[in-house]
């Protein structure tokens, strides 16, 4: 596989049609040459024109020098997944240019630095040539400021190119450097330059345009981790332990931020937080075990090798009956591939984490708002369940920018749990036993050091009711069985899935996470090109709900599509099937270090449905 | 570190302390360590010292790891919470423990083993952080809940039990925890229960981390001839510092001493810490000085014994956090829900 390869697949057809508002450009440089600047004021003028647009980053695991990728997608019927073919290259890497281009589809555009001579490579795509260089020049004398302010060149041409308003590029670039006049000025002159240069030089020859539309009015533009990092801040996080592990890192990084802003108390000044940068993913859960043991709201976000190394921790957290928040941003390896891509790869690992019988609820965003949303939802579940909740996310959630509706203020209150009071003492009789099941729900009342209740011994090893030492057989099956029926209270308090169910569809889809976004593309070709009608449910946690059985025994085939190679969310869903709605389940993969696309989706769908 | 509580009268004929409880409300379940362990004596001056500190034991939590010194914490204090964690890492567990409730007085318990091995990491990072917890290691020298194999303490050409002679040099936890930065370092012998008890009273007297390493030999895997964590070696290896006496800030007692060889150091909470027969050249205040006893004396193969170091105001962890007084655990939704406002500015800056 080649290194352009990595982010593009093989082009599928030609266009020379007018193409307003639909199609993606591929920005590709060096990860370090400070690009990151010029997507997101492309991204962002875009946005302001109201046209829905998303942006994904396919960025290496390194700090400087190697090839990194860029997508901006506009689509004016709002698909945000990312889009297979690229439409128009920006070819910045040396490196990759050659590459990048020979992967163009026919009747893609491709804008490039004119020495690197990439016109020569093809006929059936439109060249145009830039001179950075010469462009750069009279912009400044500094080096470095050249090397970084280079890349709003292109972001000019582009402006002229794509009919993207100048007016909305300096908006967003004011939006991206804040006040900085001096670097605004420096960015400006670079910005009017490839402008003046794609007018004076640069004839239209693509079809690609971008036109106004009002479809982004009242949205809001944010990373995923931002997101769940403002939910956490609201569901009142007081503790946080973590340690940087790319693309989560982002997510407590935030969170420090908005945490120093807003969670001072408003008389002394002083933190009603703390956040400990741990030693490694051990340390950071075995802190935020400790701080949930002692009442607080606790929490760590780590990727999937944080999660490896948490894994004795959960099983703990789940016995000793601790509520903890996980986030896991899901990415693939190092250990297992590729660090810094997307996935959802961790589902099964995660929902069985640790050595002896566990099981720990799932909670899975697919949007930025979910991630909001779940983060509070997390946090009670946590208390409510006394046991770890882990929220999967992804990279390609956490690290991109994503258009949403802004975020709902919470309502409801924070569910701090089954809490042992003078009250519920006398009405036990003054016998209280820490793991002793009063409500037949599974879930016993705890107390916390420092409340006035009664004491405990919190242990990983063999306990009774009243928390005490015990390798009697009945005491541990009782013990088992208990936890077992505190899951299935979990099933009922988990957000239940969304579901769509189109009359007369026979074939079912099932996805999760930012599969979903896929999906609704790939839905939209399937009805209008095959007439393949689908229904749909989106599972937004584990263990699953009731509706998810309802579900696959109301449609004869089910397809369960989701980012990893071993159907692991389609395993654990086998496990509670019966031989019916077993025989019913089908599987679409995506396992390529990109995120899923629409068009993979209809593809794989259509060749199953026609297999069969 | 201690309770402030009101003086009780004591009742006629009843042994109480100076807020009202009997020996046995800091007494704990029944011992299932083997009899004569080290670490029963251990757990006595532990009871003693908290009895006679007058700490409400309601206001304390135990933590340990894994491992049979770890078991200890469900010996003493019944009515303070227990957590017995994951082996070697109750420094994590204790971390965030303390600093959701810094209201809270918190003991660790734990092995040659669990700190020197599997939680060495953990155990780092706890003195670096100076995090206000006594931490007591009951130093064995082996696994005994394992069956006797050699843990990173053990000392060079100590054997085991079979005669397998242990040829990797020892890690000295009291001479690590200075290097680290832990600001209270001891090392005790549980053969000795009078320096043990006054290390034990200093030690929960001090505001930081309290290390206090205390040898306390496995009597069935590890009390043989050849052993050096054996009670008979340590017997006649013990190089105690100093006489370690200690005047909590609740007794009002003036010790003389020969000038020249005594010194005091009054912790943070009041009491004192008085060190004497202190031979004329070793500072326990001195870093460096520490140090070189503990080198002086491994390499005569004598255990060094006394409060080696201590740095009575150096800033613990849960200061350098500028937290709110009242427990992070028990912040009411009022104080950790920030209003629809602060969401909407956050809002805003999206757009």
């Amino acid at each position: 596989m080649s290194v352009a390869d990595a982010v593009q697949e093989a082009p599928t057809k030609s266009r020379t049609e007018r193409i307003v508002n639909d199609f993606a450009i591929q920005v590709a440089t060096v990860n370090g040459s400070g690009s990151q600047t010029a997507n997101l004021v492309l991204l962002r003028s875009i946005f302001q024109m109201g046209v829905p647009v998303s942006g994904k980053n396919m960025f290496p695991s390194n700090i400087a020098g190697l090839p990194t990728w860029y997508t901006i997608r506009a689509s004016a019927k709002g698909y945000i997944s990312r889009k297979k073919e690229v439409d128009f290259l920006v070819a910045m890497n040396v490196e990759t240019a050659k590459e990048d281009v020979l992967t163009l589809p026919p009747g893609a555009a491709a804008l490039y630095d004119e020495p690197l001579k990439l016109n020569e490579l093809r006929n059936d795509v439109v060249f145009y040539p830039v001179p950075f260089d010469k462009l750069i020049n009279p912009i400044t004398t500094d080096a470095k400021l050249r090397r970084l302010v280079r890349n709003m060149i292109y972001d000019g041409v582009l402006s002229k190119l794509l009919s993207i308003d100048m007016g909305q590029m300096e908006k967003a670039l004011r939006k991206q450097m804040g006040k900085k006049e001096k670097a605004i000025a420096l960015n400006m002159g670079a910005l009017k330059a490839g402008y003046d240069y794609a007018e004076a030089n640069l004839p239209k020859l693509d079809p690609f345009v971008v036109e106004p539309m009002n479809k982004t009015d009242g949205l809001i533009l944010i990373e995923g981790n931002a997101a769940a990092a403002i939910g956490c801040m609201m569901a009142g996080v007081t503790f946080v332990g973590w340690y940087p592990i790319t693309p989560s890192s982002s997510l407590c990084e935030s969170l420090i931020d908005y945490l120093k802003k807003y969670r001072r108390d408003p008389e002394t000044g002083k933190a009603t937080y703390a956040v400990i940068q741990a030693e490694d993913e051990i340390a950071a859960l075995g802190m935020v075990l400790g701080a949930g043991w002692m009442g607080a709201r606790s929490m760590t976000s780590t990727a999937g090798p944080g999660l490896s190394l948490m894994g004795e921790f959960t099983g703990l957290g789940y016995y000793v009956e601790v509520p903890a928040v996980i986030f896991d941003v899901q990415r693939v390896g190092p250990s297992t591939g590729l660090p810094t891509r997307t996935a959802q790869q961790d589902i099964l690992s995660a929902a069985v984490l640790s050595h002896g019988d566990t099981k720990h609820p799932l909670l899975l965003p697919a949007s930025v708002n979910e991630c909001y949303t779940m983060a509070m939802d997390a946090f009670d579940l946590a208390e409510r369940l006394q046991t770890p909740i882990f929220v999967m996310t992804d990279l390609d959630l956490g690290m991109n920018t994503w258009m949403s509706p802004t975020f709902e203020y919470p309502t409801k209150p924070l569910d701090r749990g089954k809490r042992l009071d003078a009250a519920k003492l006398k009405e036990l009789e003054n016998d209280w036993g820490r793991y002793r099941d009063v409500d037949g729900d599974g879930i016993a009342y705890r107390t916390v050091p420092g409340d006035g209740m009664p004491s405990y011994f919190a242990r990983g090893s063999g306990h009774n009711e009243k928390a005490q030492y015990s390798e009697r057989a009945d005491d541990y099956a009782n013990n088992l069985d208990r936890l077992a029926r505190k899951f299935d209270t979990a099933r009922t308090l988990v957000p239940k899935p969304e579901i769509e169910v189109v009359r007369g569809a026979k074939i079912g889809v099932i996805g999760y996470g930012t599969t979903h976004w896929a999906i609704v593309e790939s839905r939209d070709e399937l009805r209008n090109e095959s007439k393949i009608e689908t229904s749909y449910l989106r599972l937004r946690a584990y263990p699953f709900t009731k509706e998810v059985f309802d579900f696959i025994n109301t449609h004869d085939r089910v397809y369960l599509i989701e980012q990893n190679r071993d159907a692991q969310m389609l395993s654990l869903l086998k496990m509670e099937c019966n031989v019916e709605q077993f025989a019913k389940l089908r599987s679409i993969l995506h396992y390529v270090g990109l995120p899923i696309d629409g068009r993979s989706v209809t593809e794989e769908l259509v060749k199953q449905e026609r297999g069969q | 570190m201690a309770t402030e509580a009101p003086v009780q009268p004591p009742a006629p004929g009843k042994k109480i302390n100076r807020i009202g409880l009997e020996p046995v409300a800091y007494r704990g379940s029944k011992t299932t360590l083997c009899a004569g362990c080290g670490h029963n004596a251990i757990t006595e001056r532990i009871i003693d010292s908290f009895y006679e500190l007058g700490i409400d034991p309601t206001q304390v939590i135990k933590l340990s790891g894994i491992g049979c010194s770890s078991k200890a914490p469900a010996y003493f204090l019944n009515s303070a919470h227990g957590f017995n964690s994951v082996h070697g890492r109750m420094p994590s567990v204790g971390t965030g423990a303390v600093v959701a409730n810094r209201k809270m007085i918190a003991i660790g318990i734990s092995g040659d083993g669990d700190t020197g091995a599997i939680g060495i990491g953990q155990f780092v990072h706890l003195m670096r952080r100076n995090l206000p917890i006594v931490y007591i290691i009951e130093d064995n020298g082996c696994y005994g809940l394992t069956k006797g194999q050699f843990s990173p303490t053990a000392d060079l050409g100590s054997t085991l039990k079979t005669g397998v002679i242990n040829d990797l040099p020892p890690i000295d936890t009291c001479a690590l925890a200075i290097e680290l930065g832990a600001s209270f370092v001891a090392r005790s012998f549980s053969g000795d229960p009078k320096q043990l008890k006054a290390i034990l009273k200093a030690a929960l007297s001090h505001k930081g981390t309290s290390m206090i390493d205390v040898i306390s030999p496995c009597v069935t895997f590890n009390d043989h001839e050849g052993s050096t964590k054996s009670y008979a070696y340590v017997k006649e290896h013990d190089e105690p510092l100093s006489e370690v006496s200690f005047v909590p800030f609740f007794e009002d007692i003036t010790v003389e001493y020969e000038a020249g060889t005594t010194k005091e150091v009054t912790l943070h909470n009041g009491g004192r810490v008085v060190l004497s027969k202190l031979s004329e050249d070793y500072q326990p205040t001195d870093k460096m000085s520490a140090i070189r006893v503990l080198h002086e004396t491994m390499a005569r193969g004598e255990y060094a014994t006394g409060v080696i170091y201590i740095e009575p105001d150096k800033t613990d962890f849960v200061d350098m956090l500028g937290m709110v007084d009242e427990p992070l655990a028990s912040l009411p939704q009022s104080k950790t829900r920030p209003g629809k406002q602060a969401l909407d500015e956050i809002m805003e800056s999206f757009r």
